[in-house]
């Protein structure tokens, strides 16, 4: 046993905290939030050049991480900061299925993604899917040599910044089944492909994607056609420690802003946090925060084993996370008093990146759902 | 023991939803229901529509043009007006600065100021809180210093609702700093368009703006302005918690919130089948409606007892604290139940009147809920009614 982590993840870690604490404070984080981009090029750059995306893939795709705990390092650090740069979205989802299944042209934009100089989407989700993962009804229908995709997708976060997208389609089966779907590499400005931009409450933007009648080539298609579903299901098994590890972090400052505001503000002449309705609170938070820290110590270090196993591990990681998250966002608030519901103040920002956690790829009680049948299995 | 109406008050709740079906504007309560921001005018309609009708001040005298309803026929109303989807009444005036003119203040002040609240010709706001005064209220440090025939105001005040509409304040300012904190507060009510009044929006973590910090320099208001006596304002501003602390259970708000997640989840599916049906949100729902059965039984035990002339005591702070955790519950259930499109920021959909991202009921739901964790803050804390309740019951 070692919970230590490597001298690399450790010297990973430290960069990536002193940067954000230089470069992402509260003010000019929220500056990019309130920006048109909804994103910055060049924090985006920086990190890309510090080596934070080339540190979630491994070396034979150009990294050099790309295991559980180099995710989650990356983002509990990026979850702290309360980030809002879409490392998710360009970095696991798009470039983990381009460097697992792509072609070797396809493979080849991974560099491309590791140096920053590219943005993807995962279009998946659909208006009616919610988190059923194998729910595709946009369909992928040959057209001589070339592919015709139609439907719609919801929610597709970075689809604006996103120089290619992958969108999945259905090739064969019903709604609902594993197989049949396929994964497309489409550029952003295919014809038939449009979007309706939006902000998100918790910073960052996405776009309802419509595709209506956009004609790739077959080698548009990732990986074979029709098995799309067991690929996407590993990227989303990372996108999954991610949005752990990411929450984990923003907890963690959200306990630590709550300490400071416990010390520092006084009412009735004393600290707030000398009343002992206040300081059992606090503490049950810590207690929580160790729960929540292991959880994504075994989210992590699952990555790598079976998927079964794997995928329990994690529907049990991202239940804890689920329940402590909002816990420790209204608790945090609620200790807070005023100050905390003011769109300015640092936790507001990270209580609903903790929140906004829980929306993405299921939410507390859909992985409680699955951790019941994967153990059940 | 019944649990039912009596006659009378069956007869007086299909008045009431009578006059709703008859006079509540459509478009308001579509804009209620949808969660959408209300504009002033909105607000202003709906309080002149009860106006119209006599209904505005439920808790008024008859003297002072009010209804002067029992607390069971208020509760019928706010339930029945609830349930439509009528605007909120914006509080200030009419059930917070009112009751206090009525009791305390002069004859000039409750003949001038009562009817100009009535007719809507002026929008009140509450001066108490300040940035380092809020739990602790009578910490407040606002100064009024009596120059001849003016006080001189000098301080800051904060999380003003509405404040950006209103032009008449209503402050707990400190008159004497020599005293016991408590003995040395005054009321006073200020005009908002003085000289030396600068009013600052505050944006909340939903994106919108609603609370405001109000500054005073060298502000001068006339002697006139002063409720009651001198440095008794601490006696006015606790009376006003009182009226403050009515419907506080909010059932009617949970009732149509409850309601509304219901509708939710029918639309939604999960897995090929209403969310409803799924059991681990089922099972969420269903506990908060039976807590909601119970709280509403409990409301309405202590309205009995209020209508029978007793005045509802640590009952109320339990009422405050129960009802807020049920609202709040209803809103992350709301959140919950439209999965992904919880995700776009609300504020394009909400405002205006573009077409929602996602289905139209998922738009507020976010927003709402992170905008409802001041229910538990706002109105003394929760933290604070345990605290009044412990006090009272273990005689401290
Ligand atoms: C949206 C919104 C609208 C508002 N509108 C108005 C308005 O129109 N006019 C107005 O005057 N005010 C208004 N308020 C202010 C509101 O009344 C205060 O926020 C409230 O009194 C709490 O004060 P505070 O925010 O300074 O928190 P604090 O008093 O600093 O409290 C911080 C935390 O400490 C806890 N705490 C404090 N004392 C104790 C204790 N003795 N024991 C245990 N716990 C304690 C509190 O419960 C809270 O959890 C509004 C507030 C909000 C959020």
């Amino acid at each position: 046993m070692n919970f230590d982590l490597t001298e690399e993840r450790q010297m990973l870690q430290d960069t990536l905290r002193r940067y954000l604490s230089d470069k992402y404070d509260t003010a000019s984080r929220n500056k990019i939030i309130d920006s048109d981009a909804g994103m910055s090029a060049e924090v985006w750059a920086q990190l890309a050049e510090l080596g934070v995306i080339g540190a979630l893939f491994t070396e034979e795709d150009g990294g050099f991480g790309g295991k559980g705990f180099d995710i989650s390092t990356v983002f509990e650090e990026l979850g702290r900061a309360g980030v809002v740069e879409p490392f998710l979205d360009t970095a696991i989802l798009g470039g983990g299925l381009l460097a697992a299944i792509g072609s070797d042209d396809q493979k080849a934009l991974v560099e491309e993604v590791i140096g920053g100089g590219l943005h993807l989407a995962l279009a998946h989700g659909e208006p009616a899917s919610r988190f059923d993962l194998s729910r595709v009804e946009t369909t992928a229908k040959a057209d001589g040599g070339d592919i015709v995709l139609n439907g719609r997708k919801a929610v597709v976060v970075n689809a604006e910044a996103a120089d290619h997208l992958i969108v999945s389609a259905r090739e064969s089966g019903s709604a609902a089944d594993k197989d049949g779907i396929s994964l497309f590499l489409v550029e952003k400005d295919a014809a038939g492909l449009t979007m309706r931009g939006y902000p998100m409450l918790a910073g960052g933007r996405a776009a309802e994607v419509t595709l209506d009648g956009v004609k790739v080539p077959a080698s548009a298609r990732l990986g074979e056609a029709g098995k799309g579903f067991a690929p996407l299901m590993d990227v989303i098994a990372k996108a999954n420690v991610a949005l752990a590890a990411e929450a984990l972090g923003a907890m963690h400052s959200a306990v630590e802003l709550t300490r400071e505001y416990l010390t520092t503000r006084k009412q009735f002449g004393r600290p707030i946090g000398t009343f002992q309705a206040l300081a059992h609170r606090y503490s049950d938070l810590l207690i929580e925060m160790e729960q929540a820290t292991s959880a994504v110590i075994n989210a992590a270090g699952h990555l790598e084993v079976d998927a079964a196993e794997r995928d329990r591990q994690i529907a049990s990681t991202r239940n804890l996370i689920g329940r402590v998250g909002r816990l420790v966002a209204e608790e945090s608030i609620q200790m807070h008093g005023g100050i905390a519901m003011t769109k300015e103040y640092e936790l507001a920002h990270i209580a609903k990146r903790i929140v906004m956690t829980d929306h993405r790829f299921g939410d507390t009680d859909y992985h409680l759902e699955r951790f019941i049948e994967l153990s059940a299995a | 023991m019944d649990l039912n109406y009596t006659a009378e008050e069956v007869a007086f709740r299909e008045e009431v939803r009578e006059f709703l079906k008859e006079k509540l504007p459509k478009e308001l309560s579509a804009k209620v229901k949808a969660r959408k921001h209300l504009s002033k005018d909105d607000m202003e309609r709906w309080h002149a529509i009860l106006n119209e009708k006599g209904w505005l001040a439920p808790n008024w005298p008859k003297e002072f043009g009010g209804a002067e309803w029992n607390a069971v026929q208020k509760h019928i109303f706010e339930e029945e007006t609830a349930r439509a989807g009528s605007p909120r009444i914006v509080p200030f005036g009419l059930s917070m600065l009112a009751p206090v003119l009525q009791k305390f203040g002069s004859k000039e002040q409750q003949d001038y100021y009562l009817p100009r609240i009535l007719n809507g010709d002026d929008w009140w706001c509450q001066g108490y809180s300040e940035p380092g005064a809020g739990s602790d209220l009578a910490s407040l440090k606002t100064r009024a210093v009596r120059e001849g025939d003016h006080y001189i105001v000098n301080g800051q005040k904060t999380w003003t609702t509405l404040g950006q509409y209103a032009n008449m304040i209503f402050c707990l300012v400190r008159t004497d700093t020599e005293v016991k904190q408590q003995e040395g507060i005054s009321f006073l009510l200020i005009d908002m368009n003085t000289p030396g009044i600068e009013v600052r929006p505050i944006i909340l973590l939903d994106g919108v703006h609603e609370v405001n910090e109000v500054f005073f320099d060298n502000v001068k208001v006339p002697v006139e302005n002063l409720v009651g006596e001198e440095n008794k304002g601490w006696t006015y501003a606790k009376y006003l918690l009182t009226h403050e602390r009515t419907n506080i259970a909010g059932v009617g708000y949970s009732q149509a919130g409850l309601e509304s997640v219901k509708r939710i989840a029918r639309a939604e599916s999960a897995n090929g089948k209403p969310l409803i049906e799924n059991p681990y949100f089922a099972a969420r729902l269903a506990q908060v409606e039976i807590d909601l059965m119970a709280m509403a039984t409990s409301n309405m035990r202590i309205i009995s007892k209020a209508a029978a002339g007793q005045a509802p005591g640590v009952e109320s702070s339990m009422l405050k604290v129960k009802g807020t955790i049920i609202r709040q519950e209803l809103n992350d259930l709301a959140r919950r139940a439209v999965g992904p499109y919880a995700m776009p920021f609300p504020s394009e959909s909400v405002e205006g009147d573009n077409d929602p991202i996602g289905p139209d009921y998922a738009a507020p739901v976010s927003a709402a809920y992170f905008n409802n964790r001041k229910l538990s803050i706002f109105g003394g804390s929760n933290e604070i009614q345990r605290g009044i309740i412990a006090k009272v019951k273990m005689g401290g």
